[in-house]
């Protein structure tokens, strides 16, 4: 089961956050603090998963962009690792352009934020929903 | 978009209102419309799984719908039901294969593929469906042997999502009924995964040994250098995974090593939820295994000051049980206690040195009671201490508290001591006016010697102290108060009762009226169910739940069961430990000896060790130890040699490391050989379904198949073992060859129509009763079961009904124990003889202990038979089976209706043929086995119980075609579980 999904930049801040489970606005600041913190410090040939409290994170970067998904024991590691890929992919897929941008220019995001959740319905929704 | 938002944000209230809405557009012509409902559906389920129960035959429309991903969705429903309960959906076992099949075979539209895969997270979903549906069931794990394979076999892609896949389905693997050919592959992947390089796969493998090596230690054998290697990873998450294997392959003989690594890391770590739970398990396993005392205290010491304050309370807590309950050996017991103390003492001597609380408490508390048996130490040297440790700041005033009551127990095993007055000079000015009454406690305790030592025995904190709960003393007193024209004492609930029933008696007298009108006033449709659990809170208690299950599952061949709940158990163990000790001693040596050379015939290829290996090898030999106990010293010798091969295969031809491969299987195989067996499995049922028009012969490679094969009896391979299992079935995974084996159990149905079903006695046939019907049966045995609704309890006649020519002995049948039904009598049925061709009967009466629609009791029958001894078999039970109908009057059911809080409403369509309220009530009271108690106008009430004697109140009221519900239970599921059974009942007489 996805917990959370979070889309952080190198600088810590939260892109895009999208929870499956309810947590309280002031629990998920300090969450994604936390989250982001552990995920910073790891290095490139460490393990991209990681326990955190009672469950786990699974995160993949791409360039200066971290996406970082927390979900619960049973989850499959490497299925959520792989879907993250997936997702970025169906991105790159949908505006190409809007993506280039995107991961080098912080201020764009702002931009992709707001087509997220159209996105989120139609084409990523397909294969969200398998894992979720 | 509107479905999307109703499965995002929709509140559980509110449900009811569109269920309907959303029902219809399951049948929308849009795929994507059907989708999305069966998705808001299922947050449905997820938030309240009682109110969508009516329509689980549309999720089984949706599970073969056309669109894959109206199916995809419906999965993850079924997931969830099918974790619930498993088995309600054997049934649907067979179409979930043939879909995975079908997905693995690449019959979906290539817009599911993923990097040439295709539906990888489809196929993971079902994997996890059929794990859940094949756990200990061998006839449905049987149905999915052949696609588990095929799908192993698929997978071999070298990508991250195949690796994925595999993993998913090594973890079915393991949890379905075993079948050893699967088993190695299985180890294979394993093994690959352990081994690779990349680190996110070395993790899974990892993850994947510790869900399997309960089943099989001796895969840990196998992979020991790779656990070295692992444990002095540089990445910390590797190595807690690392140290999660070793805590469950931990037994008496290594668990000092184990011990020891694990503290390593928790002193390293400073994430707090780490320490909570790494402390909690090496508490654990120094309680279980722990191979002495000093040891003992030592790792607890330790494990108290670095987990410190963070720590579950149990911990201390049990800690100190242990201590004060002793153990069968008084002595034992005295030097364990004494060491305690000394050690604590010395820790304390230490100045400025910050223990947690929690430890100082534990610390005091051993002090206080046990310091006496340390003769040697004068007791106003612990005095001091104590002293100068409630003088301390950082010290938080419960840990006072404890300290104090400490010394007090000290000082009443002493005449007289400067200390204790110093003590009592200081604090009884204190600030603190807890440390202040327990100052002057102390003062008062003092002055009188003899009440100090009556009240503060030695040794005596586990005996138990007798408390007057009922305040017997006082009685005298509440006497004298009534008696002077006092009110007597009402609880609480008893005086909010009255309050309640004083408020509503004056509208309550002309019953039916007023009735009507509370009725109106708050008979708003919409339903409000205080039943049904939260999503978190679910979801949380099933992970405490597994924790729990795996910490009970934790079995270790060879373990010295030393510390117990019931603490160290020296007495029983003293001769055994003292007879293991020499022979596991021995068994070391023997391998670290084998270990540190390496083996001679292949020194010539394997380039001599280098130190630091050699170093890990003992390491190895020390964590490994006991571990293939069972299988004696020759097998780990022999397994340290394969785990060299596997090393070493890279390097190795082809054709060399598959003979090694086949080595090792061989070895594995005849590990598990008492695991295997020999059904066969009819392709019939397969063929049966609709879904064959899609099937076509799957194009897999029979070569490797039969390469496998031939590798296999190569090595000289028991030749009986390899054709009853290996033959048939690999040849049948090729998919291309249709086999018909004609089934035993069609030729048992040929014979069981000529064998007459058995009857009822006669006493029970005259109560109603259901039909006489076939449970399960064997070539020797047939099981027949029938429920009779008996007044009090619901009585299931089992008859048991020997077939053979030949008598039976010793046959027993036993009821298995389900949390949902309590059954009165003994589980177990013991017939000495049973005479050939007839029939024994036994009784039981059962009662619902907790509300649930469906439910299942199951047992076994053992007999004395040549062949098969044991046979399984399960009682589908219903709700419905429990429910009686409850008379009273008119008045009672107005009283009970007030008294019961747990209320249910909702509004459902009248069948159209009769569209009078008597009608419909009739058909309640048919089907149902409601009590009517009254009918008035448009308005009935109806009255039932659930067995043993839960009554549930119905009120009914009919306007405009719909006929309104109300229930009301003391049990919270009850109405949940009728209104299901009402609306069934209604939609069939329509």
């Amino acid at each position: 089961m996805i917990k959370f999904f979070l889309m952080v930049n190198k600088q810590g801040q939260t892109r895009l956050s999208r929870y499956y489970e309810h947590i309280e606005i002031h629990k998920r600041t300090m969450l994604e603090a936390e989250v982001i913190k552990n995920c910073l410090s790891r290095s490139k040939d460490q393990c991209s998963f990681i326990e955190y409290k009672d469950f786990k994170l699974v995160y993949r970067q791409y360039a200066a962009l971290f996406i970082v998904v927390g979900i619960n024991e049973t989850e499959n590691e490497m299925a959520v690792y792989e879907l993250i890929h997936n997702f970025v992919e169906v991105l790159d897929k949908y505006f190409s352009r809007v993506r280039k941008r995107e991961y080098r220019a912080e201020d764009s995001m702002s931009r992709s934020v707001i087509f997220l959740p159209v996105l989120w319905d139609s084409t990523a929704c397909i294969l969200i929903i398998n894992c979720e | 978009m509107a479905l999307t938002i109703v499965s995002q944000i929709f509140p559980r209230e509110m449900i009811p209102a569109v269920l309907p809405l959303i029902e219809d557009k399951l049948q929308h012509s849009k795929e994507i419309i059907r989708r999305k409902a069966v998705q808001a559906l299922y947050k449905f389920y997820l938030i309240a799984p009682n109110q969508v129960q009516h329509i689980h035959d549309k999720f089984r429309k949706a599970l073969c719908d056309r669109d894959v991903g109206v199916m995809a969705a419906s999965l993850h429903i079924y997931l969830e039901m099918i974790k619930e309960n498993s088995a309600g959906y054997k049934n649907l076992t067979e179409s979930f294969v043939i879909i995975l099949k079908q997905v693995v075979g690449g019959k979906l539209p290539v817009d599911f593929n993923y990097h040439s895969v295709p539906a990888p997270w489809l196929q993971i979903q079902l994997l996890r469906i059929l794990g859940l549906l094949g756990k200990d069931d061998p006839r449905t794990s049987e149905l999915m042997y052949d696609v588990l394979e095929e799908s192993l076999r698929r997978a071999e892609i070298n990508h991250n999502i195949t690796y994925a896949i595999l993993f998913e389905c090594v973890q079915t693997i393991y949890t379905i009924y075993p079948k050893s050919e699967l088993l190695e592959k299985a180890t294979k992947c394993i093994g690959k995964f352990v081994l690779s390089p990349q680190i996110n796969l070395k993790y899974l493998g990892l993850k994947a040994l510790t869900c399997v090596i309960q089943q099989d230690p001796n895969l840990a054998l196998e992979h020991q250098m790779t656990i070295i290697e692992c444990l002095d990873h540089p990445d910390p998450i590797i190595k807690r995974e690392t140290l999660e294997i070793l805590y469950r392959i931990t037994n008496g003989h290594n668990v000092i090593v184990i011990v020891q690594k694990m503290l390593d890391y928790l002193k390293e770590t400073k994430e707090e939820y780490a320490i909570i739970t790494l402390a909690g398990k090496i508490a654990e396993l120094a309680e279980k295994y722990a191979p002495n005392n000093e040891w003992f205290i030592q790792t607890m010491n330790a494990v108290f000051s670095v987990g410190g304050d963070v720590l579950y309370p149990d911990i201390p807590n049990n800690f100190l049980r242990l201590l004060a309950e002793g153990f069968d050996d008084g002595k034992e017991d005295k030097q364990l206690r004494t060491y305690a103390v000394r050690s604590y003492l010395a820790l304390l001597e230490e100045e400025n040195v910050f223990y947690p609380q929690k430890f100082l408490q534990v610390m005091s508390w051993v002090l206080g009671e046990y310091s006496s048996l340390a003769t040697d130490v004068d007791p106003e040297i612990i005095l001091t201490r104590l002293h100068n440790l409630l003088k301390k700041t950082f010290v938080t005033s419960e840990t006072k508290a404890w300290i104090m009551a400490a010394v007090t127990k000290i000082a009443s095993c002493t005449s007289f001591s400067k200390t204790v007055d110093k003590l009592i000079q200081e604090f009884s000015s204190s600030l603190d006016t807890c440390m202040r009454q327990h100052t002057f406690e102390l003062k008062h305790l003092c002055e009188d010697k003899v009440l100090m030592k009556g009240l503060l025995p030695f040794d005596a904190s586990c005996d138990d102290m007798v408390v007057d709960a009922s305040l017997s003393f006082l009685d005298e007193f509440v006497a004298e108060g009534l008696g002077r024209g006092a009110a007597p004492y009402k609880p609480h609930h008893q005086r909010q009762e009255e309050k309640l029933s004083q408020e509503k008696a004056l509208n309550f007298e002309p019953y039916g009226l007023s009735f009507a009108s509370s009725v109106s006033s708050s008979g708003i449709a919409g339903r409000q169910s205080p039943t049904g659990l939260s999503f978190g809170s679910d979801t949380s208690g099933n992970s405490a739940e597994t924790g729990h299950k795996e910490t009970n599952t934790l079995k270790l061949e060879g373990v010295r069961k030393l510390w117990g709940k019931e603490g160290y158990l020296p007495k029983k163990e003293s001769k055994v430990g003292k007879e293991d000790e020499p022979q596991a001693a021995p068994c070391g040596s023997l391998l670290a000896g084998r270990v540190a050379e390496p083996p001679v015939p292949q020194s010539d290829q394997v380039s001599s060790l280098s130190e630091e290996e050699k170093e890990k090898q003992q390491l190895a030999s020390t964590l490994f130890v006991g571990l293939g106990s069972n299988a004696g010293v020759s097998l780990m010798g022999k397994v340290d040699l394969a785990t060299q091969k596997f090393k070493r295969k890279s390097k190795v031809d082809e054709a060399q490391s598959s003979e090694e491969a086949s080595d090792m299987q061989s070895s594995a195989a005849s590990d598990f050989g008492p695991l295997l067996d020999t059904v066969p499995i009819t392709k019939e049922d397969c063929d049966g379904d609709k879904h064959t028009t899609l099937r076509k012969p799957s194009l897999c490679s029979s070569d490797t198949v039969e390469e496998t094969l031939q590798s296999l009896k190569k090595p000289g391979l028991d030749d009986k073992l390899s054709h009853s299992r290996l033959s048939p079935l690999s040849l049948f995974a090729d998919g291309n060859i249709e086999i018909f084996q004609p089934s035993p159990s069609s030729q048992c149905e040929n014979v069981n129509k000529t064998v007459q079903l058995p009857s009822l006695a006669e006493e029970l046939e005259e109560l109603p009763h259901s039909e006489v019907v076939e449970l399960c049966q064997s070539d020797a045995l047939a099981l027949y079961l029938c429920k009779v609704w008996k007044d009090d309890s619901l009585l299931l006649v089992v008859f048991v009904s020997n077939k053979n020519t030949s008598a039976l002995n010793a046959v027993n049948l036993v009821f298995e124990k389900e949390e949902h039904f309590q059954i009165l009598e003994s589980p177990s049925c013991l017939f000495s003889v049973i005479e050939a061709q007839s029939v024994g009967r036994c009784q039981r009466c059962v009662w619902m202990d907790k509300v649930c629609t469906q439910g299942v009791i199951s047992g076994f029958v053992d007999y004395q038979s040549e062949m098969e001894t044991h046979l399984e078999f399960s009682i589908p039970l219903s709700l419905l089976d429990f429910i009686r109908p409850m008379e009273m009057t008119t008045e009672d059911f107005g009283k009970l209706w007030l008294s019961l809080s747990n209320d249910v409403k909702q509004n459902i369509k009248m069948p159209s043929s009769q569209d009078s309220l008597s009608a419909a009530l009739s058909i309640l009271h048919q089907k149902l086995k409601l009590h009517i108690v009254d009918i008035i106008g448009n308005e009935g009430i109806l009255a039932c119980q659930l067995l043993p004697s839960v009554p549930c109140l119905l009120h009914c009221r009919t306007h405009s075609g719909m006929l309104a519900l109300w229930f009301r239970s003391p049990c919270s599921a009850l109405p949940d579980g009728l209104l299901y059974q009402c609306q069934k009942v209604m939609e069939e007489s329509q």
